[in-house]
């Protein structure tokens, strides 16, 4: 790693005066992206801002149809927490399956989502189900949010604090993990409220995190796993690497879909 | 049997170190005053260095150093060795290309070693490799196995076209007559996947020099640190023997890797009197990927011919190896010497004819891996024999079974004479625990799950403890493969055994006191076990190629031959009786037909006191060594099932049933023996699902970290069924044949023998990944639609 | 330079550290508790796996300022006062669940942790997905998950682990 200053606000205000004032300041959460990319020398930030004191930023809350989940909980405590496992279900089970128990002890939703890793999970999540990504300066809807391979819609000094979700009648996650990294290889996130059904993919695209429509349309019918027999997804912009080429994954998203919405049935 | 003698599964002295933290590898060893060592990588496959400017990094807050290849020439350093000479067909020695500890001039592959940085701090010296400007002229790599003769660009000068040697072995004549006389030939092409050693502790160095003693010590993760010292003193010049101390405390699995004399080491106890401090030097994971010798990277045309009755007639085999861009320590051997004399498995063959090509390429080094040949030449018999039974139509184990080696000792066409084995009882009571029977039941019910479920064998035979010397010799090896031990027994009748295998892993400290307690009839807990170290030990050879137990427990069984001697003499002056009239049985000596009895531990007292004898009779004190040098080698052999299930919808290949059943010869301790069998067979499964170096056409390493390259977790394996049979090995006086690496070379073909079984058909790849199986499996769902 | 304090297996420590300095450094460097290994770069191989606050994180990434007030548990923290060793421990070693024994410290750390977070009874299956985050070379794991299994139900009589070390 390069050197650096660290800071550790109390407040989210103090940290956006942080970020302001310090040369090439960065924000660590988590810090499980981060740091492995500063060990490696591809990331050298000059200052860390670490949120990991600030407690505006933990806590889960059920508000009416919407669950909110502050930027700092951690995916084992997304994973664990009751208010998630009654409302929606398919994201504990989402949050409990995202890298191994350590990571997961460490780890947190609003640093996955302000990394945009196009194999990271929440993503999907986060746009299948219509999410309002909010930070200390704005709301934003998870599809204006998410701009392809680590590219979001934050603003310099712009803190994630909390995603709202709606919570859907009936969702559920269906990974296919790269064998190495244990990273979604295909992640398909599949989420029905009232008759709007929502497919969103991650791990394939070339871009990031994207909407299955063809899926959308075919579950919007009847959602069943058999409606999506026979649906193909397009491999043109998908990834293509030593694990699986752009053929392979696009097959894979059918199959994840089907296994997703399976799930979210409760078979 | 006693509750800690041979044959006991006595739990491991050593592990209350490991499990408390208070293990000592080479990295927690630290020196007063040390410095750290960065070494600055080649970015490109192959490269010629125009310049090395270091100005700059010199200037750098606490940078001692900026090394490179020229300092090393201006010193007199010679360059890394490979001490294997392996001669071509036309009997001309193999090419071996300069291969500098720092590069002289070019690099050959992404991570050769380019220049040494020395600074206070390791992030100092990794901040001042940023800083040292290379000036490269990049040529072409090399980098694919099959094609590397036929590239214009040339790797080493004395290698025109790339070729280290065209080796062959066996008769090529009558292996053709058996060819033409054959009612079935079945030929196979195969490719045996690359692959990175990756044990978990990477390796380390720490170089310390003494100027009052003008001696130099080598703290370093090795597992022949003697054949370290002897390459360093005798080959690099660092100093002569008796001025360099090299000592490999706990080492965290070697799996072959830890064999090789590196660059590393030897430019850290280089440094250390250059810079005038110790240097210390640790591994990160990338470096590992990126420089640890690889192996396996064999590209095979293969076939076997059979009569109308399904018996054997010939093979023939023709394989080009990678050697990777220099020649590694002892990697020459590998494709030749360790490969095509197991090429007879375990039938009977009556003509066998291999010829091998290796070749460079702009990559890291290959060299022994787990195995190290005979699992490459273990999948080429294999998956033929697996093919052959398909193609006639004859059950794949009754197919061995009438083409078992029945009668021993057995000759092969292909140097080797097997001593002992009963491939028959193995493979009965494999057929018994796997419940072969049963399988086309579970098949069926695995069919109606949607799922494709497969059986495959793999009768491997594996070729351990390599020796004697004198055959080796004849053979290229510049060294002999015997093993020393001392057994220093203390006035008390406490016992220091000094060996020159080494553990890092195998569990010696408490297997070779076994065998100590069982012929002593000491408690375990009085024996210490002392290796790793060339100041306490001796000379040794080390620990690889599953000889510790035969080999080296040999020479510890052969010394203690000797201290029982010296004790009935020591005894015969104490008990007042004739030499020829004492025996020594569980821990005492007495004098037949009277109670007349001396323990042992009294003993070795009266051996230091030496007030019951006369010095000039007989020399005082108790300690005896031996050199061991076997009469043969050892042949372990078993026989592996695997049984497969296929998601054909996502190519997801589950391994639900693992049988193995080795006969290892005698057993010192069962439980270590299994653990040792469990580690191989998942390297095994590693190699056939997971495992695979990439590199890109540019040279660039693909797989460099566990984010890409896919080593074997917890829920990618099942639990193993284990079982043993037993045929004492003749070759060594304890029976023992040897068990570190059945595993590694029996599961590969099992596997994919079963994964072809499910598809229907041979066109599967090592690693079969998902992405693999579900294409192969797509031709499998498709023929069934079909049908 | 950044100050430092934590409780580390019971014992406060105070450092002036680089902010860059990670856990893992802070603990083997610093503190010279060399039972703590780092085997990867890219937090895959568990052998730096600690306790922080009575969780298992991996602790080559997580910087020492980070833990600034935490309170650490380390292999060595993990056996009594009086050597006594715990029994997740003891399982290893009866259930040869080790060789090289690298690996080792970050695997019965994450076994321990295993435990209190399910429970002691633990399922074969349920064992091999909760060891994701900590690759062993040498044992197949075969014999760590009877270790775990083992060691999980000896552990069910005895405190957890963070109140045994504090």
């Amino acid at each position: 790693m390069y050197a650096f200053t660290y800071h550790r606000p109390d407040t989210v205000r103090q940290a956006a005066g942080l970020l302001a004032r310090k040369d090439d300041a960065k924000i660590i959460a988590g810090g499980h992206t981060l740091l492995p990319t500063m060990k490696q020398r591809l990331a050298s930030p000059g200052a860390l801002v670490d949120l990991g004191g600030v407690p505006e930023l933990k806590g889960i809350e059920r508000k009416g149809r919407g669950l909110i989940i502050g930027a700092m909980m951690t995916h084992a405590e997304v994973a664990e927490s009751a208010a998630v496992q009654e409302a929606i279900p398919g994201l504990a089970a989402l949050a409990a399956n995202i890298g191994d128990p350590h990571v997961r002890h460490r780890g947190t939703i609003g640093g996955s989502i302000a990394n945009n890793d196009p194999a990271a999970d929440y993503p999907a999540a986060c746009i299948a189900m219509g999410a309002i990504i909010v930070t200390n300066k704005r709301k934003i809807p998870a599809e204006d949010f998410f701009q392809g391979m680590f590219g979001t819609a934050l603003e310099e000094g712009e803190i994630v604090t909390k995603v709202a979700f709606g919570i859907p009648s009936r969702s559920a996650y269906a990974k296919f993990r790269n064998p190495a990294s244990r990273y979604a290889l295909v992640g398909v996130y599949v989420a029905k409220r009232g008759g709007e059904v929502r497919v969103a993919v991650t791990g394939a695209g070339a871009s990031g995190v994207f909407r299955w429509t063809a899926a959308e349309e075919a579950l919007k019918k009847r959602f069943a796993p058999k409606s999506l027999e026979g649906v193909k997804a397009d491999p043109s912009g998908l990834n293509s690497d030593i694990h699986a080429d752009a053929e392979y994954r696009a097959h894979l998203i059918n199959v994840m879909a089907r296994r997703a919405v399976e799930a979210a049935l409760g078979k | 049997m006693s509750a800690t003698g041979i044959g006991a599964s006595v739990r491991r002295k050593e592990d209350h170190r490991f499990i408390t933290g208070a293990g000592r590898y080479t990295d927690d060893i630290n020196r007063p005053d040390q410095a750290h060592a960065y070494f600055l990588r080649s970015p490109h496959a192959h490269a010629t260095i125009n310049r090395i400017d270091a100005t700059k990094a010199m200037a750098m807050p606490g940078v001692l150093a900026v090394l490179t290849g020229a300092d090393l020439e201006a010193d007199k350093i010679g360059g890394l060795i490979c001490g294997w000479m392996i001669h071509s067909k036309d009997g001309s020695p193999m090419k071996a290309g300069p291969h500098p500890a720092l590069a002289q001039g070019k690099v050959r592959y992404v991570g050769d070693h380019v220049a040494v940085i020395v600074a206070d701090t390791y992030a100092q010296a990794r901040d001042a490799a940023e800083a040292v400007v290379v000036d490269y002229t990049v040529l072409p790599a090399v980098v694919d196995t099959a094609t590397a003769t036929k590239s214009k660009t040339v790797i080493h000068d004395v290698a025109p076209d790339n070729t280290v040697y065209n080796w062959h072995l066996g008769n090529k004549d009558e292996t053709e007559a058996a060819f033409k006389a054959a009612a079935h030939v079945v030929k196979l092409d195969l490719v045996n996947n690359r692959l990175a050693p990756n044990p978990m502790e990477p390796r380390a160095a720490l170089g310390v020099y003494d100027k009052g003693e003008d001696h130099y010590t080598l703290y370093t993760t090795s597992q022949n640190p003697h054949v370290a010292r002897l390459v360093l003193s005798a080959f690099i010049g660092i100093a002569p023997e008796n001025k360099l101390r090299v000592i490999a405390p706990d080492v965290g699995g070697g799996f072959g890797s830890k064999i090789f004399i590196y660059a590393e080491e030897t430019v850290c106890v280089w440094a250390a009197k250059k810079v005038g401090r110790p240097v210390k030097w640790n591994s990160d994971r990338t470096e590992a990927f990126l420089s640890d010798a690889h192996g396996r990277d064999h590209v095979t045309h293969a076939e076997l011919a059979l009569d109308a009755n399904g018996k054997m007639l010939g093979l023939r085999a023709h394989t080009i190896a990678n050697l990777g861009a220099y020649l590694s320590t002892f990697s020459s051997s590998v494709p030749t010497y360790l490969y095509a004399p197991l090429l007879s498995g375990q039938y009977n063959i009556p003509a066998i004819y291999a010829e091998v090509d290796a070749v460079y390429t702009t990559t890291a080094p290959v060299d022994a891996y787990r195995g190290a040949g005979r699992p490459e030449a273990t999948f080429v018999v294999e998956r033929l024999v697996e093919k052959a039974a398909r193609q006639i139509g004859m059950d794949p184990a009754r197919f061995r079974q009438i083409n078992y080696i029945t009668k021993f000792p057995h000759q092969t066409p292909v140097i080797m004479c097997y001593d002992a084995g009963n491939y028959n009882a193995s493979m009965k009571k494999a057929l018994e625990i796997a419940d072969y029977k049963g399988f086309p039941k579970r098949r069926r019910e695995a069919e109606r799950r949607g799922k494709l479920r497969g059986i495959g064998f793999s009768s491997y035979i594996e070729a351990c403890g390599i020796a004697p010397s004198a055959a080796v010799g004849s053979l290229g090896a510049g060294v002999g493969l015997w093993e020393s031990a001392e057994v220093r027994v203390n006035p008390v009748g406490t016992v220091e055994i000094l060996t020159g295998s080494h553990s890092h892993g195998q569990g010696h400290e408490t297997t070779f006191a076994q065998l100590v307690s069982d012929r002593l009839g000491v408690p375990l807990e009085a024996v210490s076990i002392v290796h790793g170290d060339t100041d306490k030990v001796q000379m040794g050879m080390g620990t690889y190629g599953s000889r510790s137990g035969a080999v080296g427990m040999s020479a510890i069984s052969k010394a203690l031959d000797k201290v029982i001697a010296k004790g009935k003499k020591v005894a015969a002056y104490v008990l007042e009786a004739s030499e020829k009239d004492i025996d020594f049985k569980d821990g005492k000596f007495s004098v037949k037909g009277t109670d007349k009895t001396l323990d042992f531990g009294s003993c070795a007292l009266q051996a230091y006191i030496a007030h019951k004898f006369n010095g000039q009779d007989l020399e005082p004190g108790l300690k005896e060594g031996a050199f061991y040098d076997p009469t043969n080698f050892t042949f372990p052999a078993g026989v592996h099932i695997a049984e497969v299930e296929i998601d054909p919808d996502t190519g997801v290949t589950t391994v639900v049933n693992w049988t193995a059943v080795d006969d290892f010869g005698v057993i010192i301790n069962p439980m270590i023996v299994e653990g040792q069998v469990h580690g191989g067979i998942a390297q095994g499964i590693g190699q056939a699902l997971l495992e695979g170096v990439i590199y890109n056409k540019d040279g660039q390493l693909v797989t460099a970290s566990y984010m890409d390259y896919t080593m074997p977790r917890a829920d990618d394996l099942p639990s193993f069924k284990v079982g043993m049979t037993t045929t004492a090995c003749p070759s060594n006086p304890l029976g023992i044949k040897g068990c570190g690496e059945a595993g590694a070379i029996a599961a590969p073909p099992a596997l994919i023998n079963a994964i072809t079984d499910a598809v229907g058909h041979e066109d599967v790849a090592m690693p079969a990944t998902p992405k693999v199986v579900w294409r192969a499996a797509q031709k499998a769902v498709s023929k069934m639609a079909a049908e | 330079m950044a100050a430092v304090s934590m409780t580390v297996n019971g014992k406060a420590v105070t450092a002036d550290v680089e902010p860059r300095t990670l856990l893992v450094q802070f603990i083997r460097e610093n503190l010279k508790l060399t039972g703590t290994h780092v085997g990867c770069d890219t937090s895959q191989c568990g052998a730096c796996v600690v306790h922080v606050d009575g969780k298992a994180m991996k602790s080559c990434t997580l910087l020492a300022v980070q833990c600034n007030g935490a309170s650490i548990v380390t292999i060595e923290g993990l056996a009594g006062a009086d050597g006594t060793l715990h029994p997740m421990q003891a399982a290893f070693r009866e259930h040869h669940g080790l060789q090289c024994g690298f690996c080792t410290p970050g695997m019965i750390m994450s076994a321990v942790d295993i435990v209190n977070r399910k429970g002691s009874d633990l399922d074969e299956h349920t064992i091999r997905e909760e060891l994701e985050g900590n690759i062993c070379r040498c044992t197949g794991y075969h014999n760590i998950v009877r270790a775990v299994e083992t060691g999980a139900k000896a552990m069910a009589g005895s405190a957890p682990v963070r109140q045994a070390a504090e």
